[in-house]
């Protein structure tokens, strides 16, 4: 049964949000947290596993510093507190995905604790995201359900393993709830974890994948009567795996508590769990006495020092902030401020400077991304990086424009193919036959023919009206299918006319 | 004496994940309580400016560099595995959507 | 007369490098005694006769080629040991002495195996144990009682009866053992054999099943104080697979334990490791055996640690604790036993009650529980924690004993060996096997126990604890290796050549 919802204006009017967000980050490292088996994405199942992140009997943890300096960077980066002294200690539940049932983690202790990040939205308002930790912790493996309805857990008849995920390094990030962000909440939740992603992904401990479940998020959202300060009962929306999704999670939740309240009902405290499809989350695990984790120090594992030393040399090398990173590209790619903001909020930044870095110019990166591909995504309802197209191929793309083998709409056509999987823009062209036809010889034959089947057209540029030109060249393309080279043709009509430009 | 119920243990059995008779919980309410009152005492036994110990040796920062060690081949990984299929573990279905 | 079977590890050694005897015969004579005796004893769950005797051919055919192979081979190359079924092993299974485990293969090898096996000792099987190492008399174990070669009818102490008794009975010169609150001491001590647990992180723990990690430590068990020694020696040092391992070097074990000598050491007796509780044959042996350190030189004195009295509650809060969470992986997934649940709908939640349910013994159960409720929210602080604080008095007693003694000294057990089912239906009377061996797993310090003569009242053995301050290993040697041969000068021999003669004539030639 769907859940009711008030329309998000109609909560907005009643209600002020407040939220928070855990999103677990998967560290970049060769090896795992806590064994030297690799931390590799996509192989063939329990190939990346050893005794240890299997969980046999008499297998310990060692911890991979890198992992840790890792932590201590995104702790830095987000202007964390690095605790002197923090340890690990075991989360115990029992579930197939957790080799051991138990997770290690860390509790009352965590790395990094007491941050802030500014948050900037598309109309260039800040929002100040307190952190409350920044805590080291091991991923699960991954489960396949088989034998119940598109590989969803309910109704399934058995799942199948694969532990090859199981030790991956995580950091999560925690943040205070955050209050007074009122109808931009739902942007602000994108925005905050795109910020995340940025954030790891520019300090080069992360892929920051989204779609490979490098950066994952649980959206937590609560609602209070507008003036309240007393925080209302919390839901906590699992694996928001995408920066729409989060923001459309955030959404929905708004609205659903929203109706729940208005109703003279309570909200229930669980996790739920979001559905692409349908835009929407459906109930989860209540809270209850099930999650009692039983944490207690991990007795196999030995307390880190952080010195300050370490962490002062971590410091520095820590690379240039995106905030101050995104000042210094606009200048030096010279875009005006909306067209800049425009760039960011597109999420084609870092593409954008691939493909400068490629070799293409500022401009004609903007032209391909902010004029093509963007809307392309839009079509797609995809992010525009996932359209798969590479800095390389625009370079390339650009080029075979600029050198007059393609034209704009062929280019664009083009660009569809290398998109649909179709190879390089040049193997694209041929194979699609997209040749620019610049051999005069066939578009005499065209523009002659043309001049014949409108003779008073040819007849008012003959009598100097230039602008005319347009319909002959109109002819033209579409008797050369597009293929031509629509400057070549304009000169071409006018030499044959008698007619100078 | 203790109070633990024959509902505690049933409880403490749900978290452990083991299965137990009602004879079964009975009986090992009455033993736990035993237990329990026999080693209570410590609670009384340091005051709050005590610290905890929870390794008996201190050590810190024992690390291990990033470099990648050995691996199990799939069929040493599932040499144990009560069911597996294609190179994964097989599980019956699961309730929980944790 | 077997001598091949009675010698000291030591001796064995000193023969097999001096090629009086090959470490095939050698290797043999243990299967033979194995294949004579254990029918009765039950020591081993698993006996390894092939690769035994491979790796016993092999180090005859090294030491017969001579050269530079010859020449670099372990001085225990050839030696037999027997190990605890705790500790996992390639091409053996491990059962940890459980259901649970029954007919499991490990993958990979305990680091202790690897350096037995690059010692090339031939491992002579696996020996039985309380299930998980959970008990004082080996009764726990899911095959079977061990039985003391002493009186078959009496427990070997726990839970590494099993390599204990195998070393008692002759069965090996030496083996390995675990010991969490002192299943190497306790058993060493009702079978009149030796064994030591080793200072916390002085051998590597990876691949031993974990019961109570904080407080597990592997060790020797063996006939002799130089051959416990030996063997930690070998099996001990730094280990990179175990973030609790000690980079301290402990290579002047054999050393002390051969230069044997107290004279000027202040040795402190326990004042409450005694009195209520304690057998009176026991506490005249431990009499008897200060005066025979008094007499070569040792300065003896009274220390007090009153927290001790918290131990064996400290201990039974934090073991079974841990023992709650690292058993947790025995869940019927990814290996051992698996159980459908005899009705009801098939999940995975209830194949893991119901495999747990089976796999499980009624000690492993009962500590598991008990571990998940003194971890259990609400009652954290007043159980695990405050055990925890306990832990930190108990070390901060033995700062305060050992800044008036070099040592210290007291009974290990407080009885001897009791009867099979005598304590199987009371946990708390099992429990209180290990009052005075508990607290050096608690604060992580070093303890040895050695026989010290028979009970006047049931002629069985009584064993006597040293315990040094934390990396002071080899001063445990040294004491032990000197009171042992003190006692072993009044006796004419050792201990367990007044044991009861079991097997046939062919490998029963004991006495």
């Amino acid at each position: 049964m769907a859940d009711a919802t008030l329309t998000f204006d109609e909560a907005m009017e009643q209600f002020d949000p407040v939220l928070g967000f855990e999103v677990h980050v998967e560290l970049n490292t060769k090896t795992k947290m806590f064994s030297s088996a690799p931390n590799a994405f996509g192989d063939d199942p329990n190939t990346n596993v050893n005794e240890v992140d299997l969980g046999l009997p008499g297998v310990l943890p060692v911890v991979n510093k890198a992992a840790v300096e890792s932590s201590i960077k995104i702790g830095l980066a987000l202007n964390c507190e690095i605790a002197e002294s923090c340890r690990f200690a075991r989360k115990n539940y029992f579930y197939p995905d957790t080799p051991k049932n138990f997770q290690t983690s860390q509790y009352d202790e965590p790395i990094a604790h007491d941050g802030w990040i500014d948050i900037e939205l598309e109309d260039g308002e800040v929002f100040r995201v307190e952190i409350e930790r920044a805590h080291m912790e091991e991923d699960a493996g991954k489960l396949t359900h088989l034998g119940g309805a598109a590989g969803r857990i309910q109704g399934a008849e058995y799942s199948l393993v694969d532990y090859n995920r199981a030790g991956v390094p995580l950091v999560e990030i925690v943040t205070k709830p955050i209050v007074g962000a009122g109808r931009r909440a739902p942007e602000l939740a994108r925005a905050y974890v795109a910020a995340i992603r940025e954030i790891v992904k520019n300090l080069g401990v992360s892929d920051a994948r989204m779609e490979r479940g490098n950066v994952r998020c649980d959206a937590n959202v609560s609602l209070m009567p507008k003036g309240a300060t007393k925080f209302g009962i919390r839901s906590e929306t699992k694996n928001v795996n995408s920066l729409r999704s989060v923001e459309h999670a955030v959404r929905f939740e708004i609205q659903r508590h929203a109706a729940v309240l208005a109703a003279g009902a309570k909200v229930t405290q669980e996790t739920r769990h979001w559905h692409e499809d349908t835009r929407t989350t459906t109930a989860g695990r209540p809270k209850s006495d099930a999650d009692d984790y039983r944490y207690f120090p991990e007795p196999d594992l030995v307390p880190i020092h952080a010195s300050r030393e370490w962490v002062e040399s971590l410091r520095a090398q820590l690379p240039e902030p995106p905030a101050e990173r995104r000042k210094r590209l606009k200048t030096a790619w010279g875009y005006s401020d909306p067209e800049f903001r425009d760039v960011v909020n597109a999420g084609v930044m870092d593409a954008i400077e691939e493909t400068i870095s490629a070799g293409a110019s500022a401009a004609a990166a903007r032209k391909w991304w902010m004029g093509e591909i963007v809307g392309r995504a839009k079509v797609a309802d995809v992010d525009p990086a996932e359209l798969g197209v590479s800095a390389a191929a625009i370079v390339e793309l650009n080029g075979l424009v600029e050198g007059g083998k393609l034209n704009n709409k062929m280019a664009g056509q083009v660009l569809d193919g290398v998109i649909a999987g179709e190879g390089t823009p040049t193997q694209v062209m041929e194979a699609r036959g997209l040749v620019l036809v610049s051999d005069d010889g066939p578009l005499l034959e065209a523009i002659d023919a043309a001049l014949a089947a409108q003779p008073d057209v040819a007849d008012k540029i003959r009598a100097g009206k230039v602008q005319a030109v347009g319909a002959i060249v109109g002819g033209v393309m579409k008797a050369t299918r597009g293929q031509a080279d629509a400057g070549r043709v304009k000169e071409l009509i006018l030499e044959r006319l008698g007619v100078s430009a | 004496m203790a109070e633990i119920t024959r509902d505690d243990v049933a409880h403490l059995a749900q978290l452990a994940r083991i299965e137990m008779s009602p004879e079964e919980l009975d009986r090992m309410a009455g033993e736990l309580a035993h237990i329990v009152d026999a080693v209570k005492s410590v609670s009384e036994a340091a005051g709050p400016d005590v610290p905890a110990t929870s390794h008996p040796i201190a050590l810190s920062n024992v690390f291990r560099e990033d470099t990648v060690g050995h691996v199990l081949t799939p069929a040493e990984a599932l040499s144990g595995a009560p069911d597996a299929e294609e190179h994964r573990f097989r599980v019956p279905a699961i309730l929980d959507e944790e | 007369m077997n001598e091949l079977i009675t010698s000291t590890a030591a001796q064995l050694a000193a023969k097999l490098s001096a090629k009086e005897v090959s470490s095939e015969e050698v290797t043999q004579a243990h299967l033979d005694r194995i294949g004579d005796v254990d029918g009765q004893v039950h020591a081993f769950l698993h006996v390894n006769t092939e690769e035994a005797l491979t790796v016993a051919r092999e180090v005859d055919a090294i030491r017969a080629a001579g050269g530079e192979d010859a020449a670099g081979l372990h001085p225990m190359a050839g030696v037999p040991i027997a190990i605890k079924d705790l500790i996992v092993t390639v091409g053996q299974p491990t059962t940890a002495g459980s259901r649970i485990l029954e007919g499991w293969m490990s993958p990979y090898d305990a680091t202790v195996i690897k350096k037995i096996r690059a010692a090339k000792l031939p491992i002579l099987g696996k020996t039985n144990l309380d299930e998980f190492a959970m008990g004082s008399s080996t009764e726990h174990s899911a095959f079977g009682p061990t039985r003391n070669p002493w009186d078959l009818d009496r427990i070997p102490g726990g839970s590494g009866g099993g390599s204990a008794a195998a070393v008692a009975a002759f069965e090996a010169p030496l083996a390995l053992g675990t010991d969490t609150g002192g299943s190497i001491r306790q058993p060493g001590a009702v079978t009149g054999t030796v064994g030591v647990k080793p200072t916390y992180g002085a051998v590597s723990r990876y691949g031993a099943i974990a019961m109570a990690s904080s407080l597990d430590q592997i060790g020797p068990v063996s006939r002799s104080v130089l051959d416990a020694a030996l063997l930690q020696e070998l099996v001990g040092g730094h280990d990179p697979f175990d973030s609790t391992s000690l980079t301290d070097s402990f290579d002047t074990l054999a050393a002390a334990a051969r230069s044997g000598s107290v004279e000027g050491l202040r040795i402190g007796i326990v004042k409450e490791l005694g009195g209520e509780g304690f057998q009176p044959g026991v506490e005249a042996r431990f009499r008897d055996a200060v005066e025979l350190l008094r007499g070569a030189g040792a300065q003896i004195v009274e220390v007090s640690c009153p927290n001790f009295k918290y131990a064996l509650g400290a201990y039974y809060l934090i073991m079974p604790s841990e023992v709650s969470s690292n058993l947790a992986k025995f869940d019927g997934v990814r290996y051992g036993l698996r159980v459908l649940p005899q009705d009801g709908p098939l999940t995975i939640e209830r194949v893991m009650g119901a495999t747990r349910a089976a796999g499980f013994g009624a000690e492993a159960k009962r500590r598991i529980i008990l571990g998940t409720y003194a971890l259990s929210a609400g009652y954290y602080d007043a159980y695990y924690g405050s055990a925890q604080k306990v832990r930190t008095l108990i070390q901060r007693d033995f700062d305060a004993a050992f800044a008036q003694a070099d040592l210290l000294i007291s009974p290990t057990a407080p009885t001897t060996a009791f009867k099979l089912g005598e304590k199987l239906d009371d946990p708390l009377a099992m429990y209180l096997n290990d009052v005075a061996t508990i607290p050096a797993n608690l604060a992580g310090v070093p303890g040895l126990s050695l026989p010290g003569g028979l009970a006047d009242e049931d002629g069985l053995p009584v064993g006597i604890q040293l315990l040094a301050p934390a990396r002071e290993d080899a001063r445990l040697y040294r004491v032990g290796a000197a009171l042992e041969s003190l006692l072993e000068a009044q006796w004419g021999g050792p201990l367990l050549a007044k044991a009861p003669v079991l097997g046939t004539e062919k490998t029963g030639g004991v006495k």
